[in-house]
């Protein structure tokens, strides 16, 4: 079957991060480039964290997907060749990760571009009531890509999407 | 992982024979690869044991976030240190099929976890060097080496902001943890010269831009740690020695035991899968 790169690239919207199942991989930025062969097709992809366990499950999604749509000979590589950064999430992206009840990440400019502070005065807004007032917990969570805060006003803990 | 059993297992008796001796440089590629992915896979280990063991919750998740991304790391240097070699060797084989002598991380990252301290105290030695390290790599003429670095590189970022941040806090907080990081510090002073040691392997990947020199990254390391330790009410002890051959595959005798236990899966079960 002969498709064009558009309509893969639409069909890997069906393809979700397992840890954040709102976000498409094309819309995450893992997705790098699509090569559409006369019978086959290379979906080039980047690691968001070099750890992160999530990566191996949207490989074998990607190629089940093409399957579906009656790709038959599917093939995704890793690349390497620019390090993956929340910059490339677009912004309807963003939203759907704060209506999910994930802080999106901050820009880069705004948080850490270059140096390696100590401490940091990062504002990080609540999900839930939008309140700017909230205190970072552990910059580690449930995710690589994660940090646990809580909200001083509504009180309500939720994960920052970090900006790497 | 994919390959037959047999494969595996034949490879690992040939590696064995023929396998790199102390100091080779006929590939040094390969070698720098290794070491590489070596300290990565075995400081990723050592923080795994933390798991369930931190002194709280948040730092349990840290150290095994931390774990996680060294891991990632060695994996992707060791898939790569696979390819240079040529022999039919992935990331799986090279992890859990080599012997203690062909391990060529530095005798710091095996060391056992000790206290809280000691592990932060390592671990920022080690991050503040990784940080120097992976941004000159960033820049190799080894294109591969030089993505692999750049992401890298982002996490070494992050860890280092957390394990200067403790060291900060541990060093000039209370009188018992004062006392527990100046400890581990006069224990593991003498463990970081090996990373800035030059050898043969780095000579011959330095001249084509493939590696910095090592010893270039040993100033601005000496000047970060120097004012972190400064402010954090510690003491450099006059020790001079330089505890060395993690990197010729002499290591301590934590290391054996260590690797008994990550391999014994693969080892006894060659060719399992989930």
């Amino acid at each position: 079957m002969v498709a064009t790169r558009e309509q893969v690239l639409d069909w890997l919207h069906e393809v979700k991060d397992p840890e954040v199942p709102v976000v498409s991989v094309v819309e995450l930025g893992v997705v790098r480039d699509v090569v559409v062969g006369p019978d086959s097709v290379r979906v080039d992809i980047t690691p968001t964290y070099s750890g992160c366990p999530a990566m191996r499950v949207m490989e074998d999604e990607i190629v089940a997907t093409l399957q579906q749509h009656g790709m038959t000979n599917v093939s995704v590589r890793t690349v390497f060749n620019e390090p993956w950064t929340t910059e490339w999430m677009t912004a309807a992206a963003r939203e759907k990760l704060r209506a999910y009840g994930i802080s999106p990440p901050l820009h880069l400019q705004d948080d850490h571009p270059t140096l390696v502070p100590l401490r940091r005065n990062v504002v990080i807004a609540c999900p839930f009531c939008g309140s700017h007032t909230t205190t970072l917990r552990s910059e580690f969570g449930s995710t690589a890509c994660k940090a646990i805060y809580t909200c001083n006003e509504c009180r309500q803990p939720f994960d920052y999407f970090k900006a790497i | 992982m994919t390959e037959p059993a047999s494969a595996s297992v034949t490879e690992h008796a040939g590696a064995r024979a023929a396998g790199p001796t102390a100091g080779d440089a006929s590939n040094p590629l390969f070698e720098f690869l290794c070491r590489m992915g070596d300290d990565r896979l075995i400081l990723g280990q050592r923080l795994a044991q933390w798991c369930g063991h931190a002194p709280i919750l948040e730092e349990d998740i840290a150290l095994t976030n931390f774990s996680l991304d060294f891991v990632g790391q060695a994996a992707a240097f060791l898939k790569l240190a696979g390819e240079a070699e040529g022999q039919g060797r992935d990331e799986d084989a090279l992890a859990f099929l080599r012997d203690e002598n062909a391990f060529r991380n530095a005798k710091l990252v095996e060391l056992p976890n000790g206290d809280f301290a000691f592990t932060l105290v390592r671990q920022y030695f080690f991050d503040a060097w990784d940080v120097l390290l992976l941004d000159a790599l960033s820049r190799s003429t080894h294109a591969t080496l030089a993505g692999i670095a750049a992401k890298a590189l982002k996490e070494a970022k992050y860890h280092v902001r957390h394990s200067a941040g403790w060291v900060l806090r541990l060093g000039d907080g209370t009188e018992e943890s004062h006392r527990r990081t100046q400890q581990a510090l006069n224990e593991l002073w003498s463990y970081t010269g090996e990373l800035f040691e030059s050898d043969e392997v780095e000579r011959a990947l330095a001249a084509d831009g493939v590696v910095p020199s090592f010893a270039s990254l040993r100033a601005p390391w000496e000047t970060a740690v120097r004012d972190l330790l400064a402010q954090a009410t510690l003491v450099i002890p006059d020790d001079a020695r330089v505890v060395t051959g993690g990197r010729r595959g002499r290591h301590t005798e934590y290391l054996g035991h260590m690797l008994a236990e990550m391999q014994i899966l693969p080892r006894s079960h060659p060719g399992a899968t989930w």
